[in-house]
């Protein structure tokens, strides 16, 4: 009879149990599609009324003059690469760097002022850092530039480097560390080649992180690069940039511009997801996966 | 060939706290040394003063004198090059989690400026099979990372990462302590074995191995070495009375 009654229960235990984990599943699942349906909706949004001005001219042409119909944004594309090599030649160097010190060697003073300096720099608008750039570059060289650009976007770069490269390579267990010095590995051989090698995963992660952010920025453009109607590959003159023709096309009153508007943020969209996947997937290569 | 070690006078401290207390001992050649006591005794703390890896803890002090063979550890040598001379291998096996088998072996040389990729072949190879894991891993050496193999295969590929540096001494600290009986018997098997060439110190927790493996025993406790002997010594006819009731079982 008691056996009985405990069977009885237990069989009413799994039953709640089960009800239990699919109404927590179906919670989870629920989220996701929540999280997934504004990324989803942007990016369809985009397709749909951008898709159409995406033509072979669009990405080979440079603008045409207004009332004209065709033309495309080459100059803008090639200018926000421009732009974005400069920024990154500045901004994963100094971030990374600075992360490693914070993670490897920063004690005391110095490092928790440093990391202050980084989250109060994560936290300045836009818009100042491209005045910073605008007085430290543009003003010191008399005019605008993609390379004040880069400077500016570069800046902006630096502190999400360098907390993500910090945070991942303090995830590194200890004990990878001295395996290396247990092995007469000289400590910044171990630092570089065994603690930043281990968590390069993280550091891409950041520094992708970093890239998508300010690819996007428009603001810091606006006296730095400042625009350009025609080719420019030289980085000292006025560049052209993705977010810049955009929001020049998007406030224009011509139909064709807004257009035009519509397929630079799909393009500009598509680079940067196309960049992120590229570089994941040549970072992937020779590092092994399943490890922490 | 090993060479012996010679402690003298040696203390250390983690901050204020003192963990090892005026230690003397001369470990021999080509023997295998165990070192035995209760937790928070100074034991690894000895072994880790004897390859500099105490220093890298923050705070972290030493004074005394430690020399390995005619190499005076803390005077005029780099730890650099006290810890080529002499290999560790840790509690907890811990392999270069992102590195091929292969490329673990490999790192303590190529790490340190060698390039040659038909020696560095040969190396691996040689290391791999002194630490019994060559037959288990030989089809899969750049293909798998060392973090892919079981606890007992990823200790002894920590101890051919060691071997493969060529050093004269090998440190061990509770190497089979996190491991099963049939892996724990290939480590101590492998000690066997490698007392032939080196000069091992080993600390255990476990009284059996150091029976098993060493043909000297200390002991410490408090941070200071109350006995240091002939393994069978220790066990059999101990001359201090709180090294019997440790053997014995009646603390620690």
């Amino acid at each position: 009879m008691r056996n009985n009654g405990s069977y009885q229960s237990s069989r009413l235990t799994a039953l709640r149990r089960r009800l239990s984990n699919s109404i927590a599943t179906a919670i989870s699942a629920t989220m996701v599609a929540l999280v997934l349906v504004p990324l989803l909706a942007i990016f369809g949004y985009l397709v749909i009324r951008g898709i159409g001005a995406v033509d072979w001219a669009f990405l080979t042409h440079t603008p045409k003059p207004v009332g004209e119909v065709g033309g495309g944004m080459a100059n803008a594309i090639v200018g926000s690469g421009l732009i974005l090599l400069i920024a990154s030649s500045i901004g994963v160097p100094l971030g990374i760097g600075a992360g490693i010190y914070l993670a490897e060697y920063g004690r005391g003073q110095v490092a928790s002022v440093l990391r202050f300096t980084a989250d109060v720099l994560n936290g300045v608008p836009s818009i100042v850092m491209g005045i910073v750039a605008y007085s430290l570059v543009v003003l010191a060289q008399g005019h605008f530039s993609a390379f004040s650009g880069g400077v500016a976007l570069g800046i902006m770069m630096i502190p999400t480097i360098t907390r993500a490269t910090e945070e991942v390579m303090l995830m590194v267990p200890n004990s990878v560390r001295e395996a290396a010095l247990g092995l007469g590995i000289a400590r910044w051989r171990t630092t570089v080649s065994i603690t930043l090698r281990t968590a390069t995963a993280g550091v891409i992660t950041g520094v992708m992180l970093a890239f998508a952010r300010v690819a996007g920025e428009t603001a810091p453009l606006l006296f730095t690069a400042f625009g350009n109607q025609f080719w420019n590959l030289d980085p000292n003159q006025p560049t052209a940039a993705l977010p810049l023709q955009i929001f020049t096309y998007a406030i224009s009153p011509f139909d064709e511009w807004h257009r035009q508007a519509w397929a630079g943020a799909l393009v500009l969209i598509a680079l940067i997801v196309g960049t992120v996947a590229v570089v994941r997937l040549v970072a992937r290569r020779g590092v092994f996966q399943g490890a922490s | 060939m090993g060479v012996g070690i010679s402690v003298r006078d040696l203390s250390a401290w983690f901050g204020p706290t003192q963990a090892l207390d005026h230690i003397n001992m001369e470990v021999l050649p080509n023997r295998a040394t165990a070192i035995i006591g209760p937790s928070g005794c100074g034991k690894s703390t000895f072994i880790r003063c004897i390859n500099r890896m105490h220093e890298t803890v923050r705070d972290a002090r030493v004074e005394g004198q430690v020399r390995i063979g005619e190499m005076d550890v803390y005077n005029g040598t780099s730890a650099v090059e006290v810890r080529r001379r002499v290999g560790m291998v840790f509690q907890k096996a811990n392999p270069f989690p992102t590195m091929s088998i292969y490329d673990n072996v490999a790192a303590g040389l190529k790490l340190n400026g060698f390039r040659n990729r038909r020696l560095l072949d040969e190396v691996v190879e040689r290391a791999l099979r002194a630490a019994a894991l060559w037959d288990e891993v030989k089809d899969v050496l750049k293909k798998k990372s060392g973090a892919s193999l079981s606890g007992g295969q990823q200790q002894r590929l920590c101890i051919a990462r060691a071997l493969a540096v060529e050093p004269e001494i090998m440190l061990m600290d509770e190497p089979a302590s996190a491991l099963d009986p049939i892996s724990t018997d290939k480590i101590e098997e492998l000690i066997f074995q490698l007392k032939q060439r080196y000069t091992i110190v080993i600390v255990t927790h476990n009284m059996q191995q150091a029976a098993r493996v060493a043909e000297h025993t200390g002991f410490f406790l408090l941070g200071k070495l109350i006995e240091f002997d002939r393994t069978e010594k220790i066990f059999t006819n101990p001359s201090d009375k709180r090294t019997e009731d440790y053997i014995t079982g009646r603390f620690g």
